[in-house]
């Protein structure tokens, strides 16, 4: 067998220095053979998302993207969709940092007149087998059709006219929340929408 | 000892979770159901076996007062190409494990096992050793998925089997409690059958 080498300070550094060289080399590699992977699954989760929140498109919602400033340092990306090139909804990826723990990001579908079509989970890090109920029907189906002039998006303990999940309020009201968050960016769409109209109607 | 030795002593006489109790971390995290102790469990025996194997091979040209910075770069980068294959090609498992797997370079199992057994003996048996501890510890870690799940949510690998929609379960055993009351019955579990053999 050979001897181990010693530790001299040479040796130390050149054996260091090879054993990153030699990762780095393999890791950016492999990052190359992956990237492209990576981006397609990511690019297929939101495409899966948005069709679970609208009427069927036909589109590519992801290539139209653009962003809604909603505060004053964030913004909501808002993926507009087509059929035969009318718009019949747009998607808007919200978010909230009002959850139980750590930041819930849904995907809310808004029909041209202001209708929720459909909501969906994207991320939630909410407590197993209570908070996480935002993602059965049961819960998520009461944003279905949801009108903003009929019906007052908010727990029932506020006064509104969502059930919330047993021993999650939190949970729900940071849903309701998140919806809030899109409608808002809504409204901001539909402004521009009907000030472009106007002035189109004056000239 | 025989090599054969070397892969079936990590499952039962030597299991890392049951008998070592390393790497206890990913163990109580991520068990929450059968499939993702099974993901955890795979992901962690990639890495040990190559870890083990390259130690083994460079072991010697390692000066003895940097190996530990050595082998932690050796493992981190098998842990960064499971994460990016994982990221691409299985995605929802990736979403579901998300921060453990970088964790696994500081899983004490793998620098345990890289410190105790692959820089003392050769590779071909640090293979051995990584495939046996490797196995032991996805054995471990989807069993204790799989008894939580059930008791917690009453599903087998996210099939239902109880035959009732939204059966009343256990809710503890798939929250942080019910990981160490499952985990202490399957130590004793194990102790008892090894007492008794």
């Amino acid at each position: 067998m050979a001897k181990q080498a010693s530790s001299s300070l040479k040796n130390m550094i050149l054996s260091l220095l090879v054993i990153t060289t030699i990762s780095g080399a393999s890791l950016s590699y492999v990052h190359k053979i992956t990237a492209k992977g990576i981006e397609q699954s990511r690019q297929k989760k939101k495409i899966e998302a948005i069709t679970a929140v609208l009427p069927q498109f036909s589109n590519n919602p992801l290539k139209e993207m653009y962003k809604i400033a909603l505060f004053e340092n964030d913004s909501l990306e808002v993926y507009p969709a087509r059929r035969n090139d009318s718009l019949i909804g747009l998607a808007i990826a919200s978010k909230t940092n009002s959850g139980f723990s750590g930041e819930i990001k849904i995907m809310v579908g808004f029909l041209p007149n202001g209708i929720v079509y459909k909501t969906k989970v994207i991320e939630h890090h909410e407590t197993p087998g209570l908070g996480d109920k935002m993602e059965q029907p049961e819960f998520y189906s009461q944003f279905e059709q949801f009108n903003f002039h009929e019906k007052i998006n908010s727990v029932t303990k506020n006064g509104g006219d969502i059930d919330a999940i047993t021993a999650a309020t939190i949970s729900s009201r940071a849903y309701c929340n998140a919806v809030q968050n899109a409608y808002s960016v809504f409204q901001k769409i539909n402004q521009q929408w009907s000030s472009d109209s106007q002035s189109g109607a004056t000239k | 000892m025989g090599s054969f030795s070397n892969i079936t002593k990590g499952i039962i006489k030597e299991n890392p979770v049951f008998v070592l109790l390393l790497g206890m971390c990913p163990t109580l995290a991520v068990t929450s159901s059968g499939i993702n102790g099974f993901a955890m469990g795979a992901a962690t025996m990639f890495v040990l076996v190559l870890s083990n194997t390259v130690i083994s091979v460079i072991k010697q040209v390692i000066p003895s007062k940097v190996r530990i910075p050595a082998y932690i770069v050796v493992i981190a980068t098998f842990v960064t190409i499971v994460q990016l294959v994982m990221e691409a090609y299985t995605p929802s498992i990736h979403k579901q494990l998300g921060l453990f797997i970088p964790l696994i370079v500081v899983n004490c199992l793998i620098l345990g096992r890289a410190e105790a057994f692959a820089s003392k003996n050769n590779v071909f048996n640090s293979f051995l050793d990584g495939i046996g501890m490797g196995l032991g510890f996805t054995v471990a870690l989807t069993l204790l998925g799989v008894v939580r799940e059930l008791l917690g949510a009453g599903t087998l690998f996210g099939f239902n089997i109880t035959g009732i929609e939204h059966p009343k379960m256990m809710l503890v055993f798939v929250l942080p409690p019910g990981a160490f009351i499952v985990l202490a019955y399957l130590v004793a579990i194990n102790r008892m059958v090894q007492k008794n053999k």
